[in-house]
């Protein structure tokens, strides 16, 4: 089975195969990332702008806020978590509160809004 | 490449909902196909049925439309009595206990905990007695807010109450338009004080006068989501009130088909606007959409506009004792953020019955008026024990109180609100003294950018945010300033970012004070917010700890209900089964 993955209610959550996963809400701390000028970036989730998958990695591009600086914008790609065996469908999110490396580009096999 | 959403909406969608709903409803919860939940949530919305969010499964919010605010005679009880069997979870609020009703900020009503396993008798209760849920959510004609006393009011014009009406029979369940690329808020008003909110609808009918006959402007665009607020634009259209549908069906045919369905984020008519500007919407609409000439704008009635306006006078927000035109009284009451518990909804309908007709009507300020109450009634009626709780004279930090739904169902949301609005109500209204001459103050709570408590149009906006106390990350909110409606509206400007909730009551005192002390003469809120800087503004807001207390300071978005005592998201019960017994988890 492929693995379907949508944002919904106006990019509330990230739907993994039919199950509610990643809410926004959540902070997430960036290293390395080009967002603001924080050394890490201390990422509010506000919404889900765009999600997709690169085998095994569920990824996303997040619309907030750094609520040490108050930038706001679109992260660049994210991972926010992995479907290691597709035909089970599981998902293991990631530990938001550990540090995570924003990625400028991504070979997406299903993007989507 | 259309979105998902326009997938799932290709295949089932509209009326046709209904017959798929009542079956999983019949055969319950577990009957939707595990892989098919996204879709049939989406599609619920359309009936009025919004799935709560994480840590809350198998419960529902339902949201009834009702036009205009106007809830007949014999309608309230019924929903009292709906509230009181169906909208029960599995912990109570601390603050309105175990059955409410939510009045919405346009005008509709919200319960919430819902089982879908209830869902056939509810929809039978509310159809026996003409109220419905068709269309309160979802992709289509929403509920069509107005001014609330329509057809009451001396300040009238024009009575848009059966124009309103007409509109909501004519586009409720009609096919051609069940299926828009998003929402379509309509608002449509014939009152001289502006409290039909067009401003901030997609299609707005607003009283205007044409060679001697009285209609309506048109605009079009207005919205406030998303950080991308957007005043509806004038595109220099007026109607008598009989063509008032053909205008509307013209202007949401070219929605239908002109809306982006590809990317949902820039899907409301509001971006179309911005695209096109309002010479080319009006063009589109005239040569593809309606086949009569559209009258240039007529001379409309912005001037005398009152509703919101900060300027101190004027019905406002229709608290209090007015007489309508027929000679009988409407008495607007102030509900505290919108909530009202089952209980009092009941006795409140009994009380309408009694001294008035038993008609009740909600606005968009989250209040109840009761109307068509006869001169000698007005004393006994003010002094029945209820109206202590939902005072016809309330504080000014009662009565300009609003707050959306916020983490305890929503899913976008960032920060508590109804709670937390309610417990600064009640600290500001002991604690702070407003100049003498404002009466009317408005403070709007919304937990996120969605604005559906409409916060960049009120005096103090509050937005949910966070922010680090002690390290620690707690709910904190953005403060605006000086939003409102009337002739020259106004959306709030960001001056003070991420406060932490637990200070926004000192700020809003510290605000007010040195409102008191810079104010020039009678210079209202208002306009003072409008003749100085950012920075200067930015300075009154001092936001300080004080003897307020917030219990909701702990990212309550991470439990899964954050009124209950053990509220970790592990701990849920849902979903549940029709009864609320707990069922296996897929996860
Ligand atoms: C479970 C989730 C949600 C709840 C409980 C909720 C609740 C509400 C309520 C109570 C209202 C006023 C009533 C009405 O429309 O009849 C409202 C209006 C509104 N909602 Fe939501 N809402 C939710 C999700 C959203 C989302 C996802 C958006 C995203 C765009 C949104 C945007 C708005 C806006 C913009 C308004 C009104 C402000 C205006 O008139 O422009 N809401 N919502
Ligand atoms: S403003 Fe945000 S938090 Fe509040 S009800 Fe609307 S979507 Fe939810
Ligand atoms: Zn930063």
């Amino acid at each position: 089975m492929t693995t379907d993955v949508h944002q919904l209610d106006d990019g509330a959550w990230i739907s993994v195969n039919d199950s509610r996963e990643v809410n926004v809400s959540d902070l997430w701390l960036l290293a390395r990332s080009d967002f603001c000028g924080c050394e890490t970036t201390d990422f509010l989730a506000e919404g889900f702008v765009k999600v997709g998958v690169d085998y095994p990695d569920i990824q996303a591009r997040i619309a907030g806020q750094c609520i040490a600086c108050g930038e706001s914008g679109v992260t660049d790609w994210l991972t926010v978590g992995r479907v290691v065996d597709p035909n089970s469908g599981e998902f293991y999110g990631v530990d938001h509160e550990s540090v995570h490396f924003p990625e400028k580009r991504t070979r997406l096999a299903h993007p989507e809004k | 490449m259309p979105s998902k959403v326009e997938k799932w909406k290709d295949e089932v969608y509209g009326n046709e909902i209904r017959e798929h709903l009542m079956e999983f409803a019949e055969k319950g919860w577990d009957a939707i196909p595990e892989d098919e939940h996204d879709a049939w949530f989406e599609r619920f919305k359309w009936w009025g049925l919004y799935h709560q969010r994480s840590g809350q499964e198998s419960y529902f919010m339902m949201r009834i439309g009702t036009p205009n605010g106007v809830i007949k005679p014999g309608q309230l009880e019924v929903i009292g009595e709906i509230a009181k069997e169906y909208a029960t979870g599995p912990v109570d609020n601390p603050e309105f206990g175990e059955a409410y009703c939510d009045w919405t900020t346009r005008q509709s009503i919200q319960l919430h905990w819902i089982k879908l396993e209830d869902i056939p008798e509810i929809f039978e209760k509310l159809e026996a007695v003409g109220l419905g849920t068709q269309q309160a959510c979802g992709d289509s004609w929403r509920n069509i807010v107005g001014c609330p006393v329509a057809g009451k009011d001396k300040h009238e014009h024009v009575d848009a109450w059966p124009v309103a009406e007409d509109l909501h029979e004519t586009f409720k369940g009609n096919d051609d338009y069940s299926n828009l690329p998003r929402k379509w808020k309509v608002a449509i008003a014939g009152c001289d004080e502006g409290c039909g909110q067009g401003d901030i609808n997609d299609l707005a009918f607003e009283p205007a006068e044409k060679d001697g006959e009285l209609g309506f402007n048109v605009r079009i665009g207005g919205g406030l989501s998303r950080k991308e607020p957007r005043l509806a634009r004038d595109i220099d259209v007026w109607v008598p009130p009989e063509q008032a549908a053909d205008v509307a069906h013209g202007m949401s045919s070219l929605f239908r088909d002109y809306g982006d369905r590809e990317d949902r984020f820039n899907a409301r008519i509001k971006f179309l606007m911005d695209e096109w500007g309002p010479e080319k919407m009006r063009s589109v609409l005239q040569e593809e959409y309606v086949d009569f000439e559209l009258p240039t704008a007529g001379e409309d009635m912005r001037d005398q506009y009152s509703y919101n306006t900060g300027s101190q006078d004027g019905h406002n927000d229709h608290v209090g004792i007015h007489e309508q035109k027929d000679g009988n009284y409407y008495i607007g009451l102030n509900v505290l953020v919108g909530r009202m518990g089952a209980d009092d909804v009941l006795e409140l309908a009994e009380l309408a019955d009694e001294y008035g007709s038993g008609e009740v009507r909600l606005t968009q300020r989250q209040n109840i008026i009761v109307t068509d109450v006869p001169e000698e009634n007005l004393d006994e009626f003010t002094s029945e024990p209820l109206l202590e709780n939902y005072s016809p004279d309330p504080s000014p930090f009662m009565r300009g109180s609003i707050a959306c739904t916020g983490t305890e169902y929503c899913s976008l949301s960032i920060v508590e609100t109804k709670n937390r609005q309610v417990r600064y109500a009640r600290w500001l209204k002991d604690n702070v003294e407003l100049p003498e001459d404002h009466k009317d103050f408005h403070i709007h709570l919304s937990g996120c950018t969605a604005s559906c408590a409409q916060p960049q149009i009120a005096d103090v906006s509050l937005r949910g945010m966070k922010t680090r106390k002690d390290g620690e990350p707690v709910e904190a909110l953005d403060i605006g300033l000086g939003g409102g409606l009337g002739d020259d509206p106004r959306f709030a400007d960001w001056v003070e970012m991420r406060v932490p909730a637990d200070e926004v009551p000192g700020a809003i005192k510290n605000l007010v004070n040195n409102f008191e002390d810079a104010r020039e003469g009678g210079e209202t809120f208002r306009d003072f917010v409008e003749d100085r800087d950012e920075e200067t503004l930015a300075e009154m807001v001092e936001p300080e700890e004080t003897d307020y207390h917030d219990p909701y300071m702990h990212n309550t978005k991470m439990t899964w209900y954050p009124y209950a005592e053990d509220d970790d998201m592990q701990s849920s019960p849902a979903p549940t089964d029709g009864s609320g017994e707990p069922l296996p988890s897929d996860d």
